[in-house]
């Protein structure tokens, strides 16, 4: 780690901070696109969540009688939130400062925050719809952070650091290595990724409907710019989620210093495996249909009994006393 | 040891080994019994598989035989039987209803840690690659010895015991480079023996109780003359 806490380093770490919510956007047009393409539809542009966020944004936001002031500070806290989480995932370059600030506890905690927040204000409208998602949200959160936390300290244990940008930089040190144990790991994030973004076998994106609803539930009563910072953040979640697997397990291509040819590398890099991702969660989402809400816990016990697999074999196959 | 300074043939073989033992978690809580069936069929094709790397990176050429044995009975003929069975006795379509699938998932893992704790000297005394298996293919023994303790349903339990083989066999390769080929064979054909027997066994048990479900073993029936 030499070159961070110039300025250069903030410099670019700004940068990608702000491109984590230029991108995010983006990655769901694609994901709407391949789902529509896989489905015989043509579907809509993909720039078409950018039109929606600039809809939202114009709009007068209009907030129910019955709100406290939490309901109205709850969209920025929890998009300022899930923003610093993703800006301590390295997604261009490694060695950046924001990265020796924060290590992935602290991005495990942020994102809790910005759960925490998001299931108060479902609750605070005092509607029986933004109750009933809360719950749900903290039934899958409270299963879904054990699991994560048990993948992230498997990640912790093979570099013998809890900073992700140690754990890519040894990871691409180590060259092509098959270790057991990132296996595991990377199919419990798949899983925990899959729950906490909402998507398919867990819940529905698209869905409206009072019965399945989870992370919708929470934001029926919000309008205007709460909502698109709503959507933004849960758009930005799912992009920090796809950065995570894709930069911690396949970190080749991830640029290593500060000049423009490794940052457009970089770029070129996470945006190809990023695409790559989201196709095969499209096909995941097409292939399978959404389980019932009490089979969640059996699905995040998956997640978290291939995590803690991740564990053990870690230390049974790897270390080897 | 260090992982990164192993060839990758080796590495592949602790990954093989890794996903057998995960293997033995979805036979574990795989209530549906074709899926479990399906399971066991893979989890054989994966012993065969870690057989075959350790011939080819020991240079033991009569392990390639016991790779071709394991694969041709583990993976397709037990399976294809268990598979022909299923469907005679009409269990296709049957789930079985578990308790407390979660607890004893965590039980299993236990069990792992215990067996990693039992070999531990073991792999002290030795610095093979190889010997961190032996840690895997006990806990294989044992959870196969915990499914047959915790599931109610004949065929299940089968493929409990089936698993169980599959861990020791995974054990002699690791260990010892495989057993002299006569035992092999011998245990070979004891597993196929055993397999015709559990045939007729679940045959006999669907006409006694009318069901595959063990557990009805227990029950006190009143059978007999007058006091019908």
């Amino acid at each position: 780690m030499g070159n961070f806490l110039t300025g250069s380093g903030w410099g670019i770490a700004a940068l990608q901070s702000l491109l984590y919510v230029a991108l995010a956007p983006l990655l769901v047009g694609w994901l709407r696109k391949v789902k529509a393409r896989l489905q015989n539809r043509r579907g809509p542009s993909l720039l078409q969540p950018y039109r929606d966020l600039y809809k939202l944004l114009a709009k007068e936001a209009r907030v129910a009688h019955t709100t406290s002031p939490l309901f109205r500070a709850a969209p920025y806290i929890v998009f300022t939130a899930t923003w610093m989480a993703a800006a301590t995932v390295p997604l261009l370059v490694v060695d950046l400062p924001t990265a020796a600030i924060a290590d992935i506890i602290v991005l495990v905690g942020l994102l809790a925050l910005a759960r925490v927040f998001l299931a108060l204000a479902g609750m605070d409208v005092g509607t029986a719809f933004g109750g009933m998602g809360a719950s749900r949200e903290m039934l899958i959160g409270a299963l879904a952070e054990p699991a994560m936390l048990m993948a992230v300290f498997t990640l912790a244990m093979t570099a013998h650091s809890t900073n992700l940008s140690s754990v890519i930089d040894h990871h691409l040190s180590d060259g092509f290595v098959l270790r057991p144990s990132y296996l595991f790991a990377l199919g419990g994030l798949v899983l925990v990724a899959i729950a906490e973004t909402g998507r398919i076998p867990v819940d529905n994106p698209t869905t409206h409907l009072e019965l399945t609803m989870v992370h919708e539930a929470m934001l029926l009563e919000y309008s205007g710019r709460h909502l698109a910072l709503m959507e933004w953040a849960a758009q930005l979640k799912l992009l920090l989620y796809g950065t995570l697997i894709v930069n911690v397990f396949f970190p080749w291509g991830i640029g290593q210093g500060l000049s423009p040819a490794a940052l457009g590398l970089g770029l070129a890099a996470v945006v190809g495996k990023l695409a790559v991702l989201a196709a095969v969660l499209a096909v995941g989402e097409t292939v399978l249909a959404k389980m019932r809400l009490f089979r969640a816990p059996a699905f995040l016990n998956l997640a978290l009994l291939l995590s803690l697999l991740g564990l053990l074999s870690h230390v049974i196959l790897e270390v080897g006393a | 040891m260090n992982l990164t300074l192993l060839p990758l043939l080796q590495q592949l073989l602790l990954v093989l080994a890794a996903i057998v033992l995960f293997l033995s978690f979805v036979l574990l809580a795989q209530v549906r019994l074709i899926s479990a069936i399906h399971a066991f069929a893979w989890q054989g094709a994966l012993v065969a598989a870690v057989t075959a790397v350790v011939a080819a990176t020991g240079q033991v050429h009569h392990l390639y035989f016991s790779a071709a044995l394991t694969l041709a009975l583990k993976a397709l003929l037990i399976p294809w039987m268990l598979h022909r069975l299923t469907r005679r006795l009409n269990l296709e379509r049957h789930t079985e209803s578990l308790q407390s699938p979660a607890l004893v998932t965590m039980g299993a893992v236990a069990l792992v840690i215990f067996s990693y704790w039992l070999v531990l000297p073991m792999i002290h005394a030795e610095m093979t690659f190889t010997r961190n298996i032996i840690a895997i293919s006990l806990s294989v023994v044992l959870i196969g010895l915990l499914m047959m303790v915790f599931r109610t349903q004949a065929v299940a339990q089968v493929l409990g015991f089936m698993s169980m083989e599959n861990g020791l066999f995974l054990a002699a390769v690791s260990a010892t480079d495989g057993m002299p080929l006569v035992v092999e064979l011998g245990v070979a054909f004891d597993v196929l023996v055993a397999m015709v027997l559990f045939g007729v066994f679940f045959l006999q048990l669907r006409d006694s109780i009318d069901s595959l479900d063990v557990d009805r073993l227990n029950r006190l029936r009143e059978t007999g003359g007058d006091s019908q």
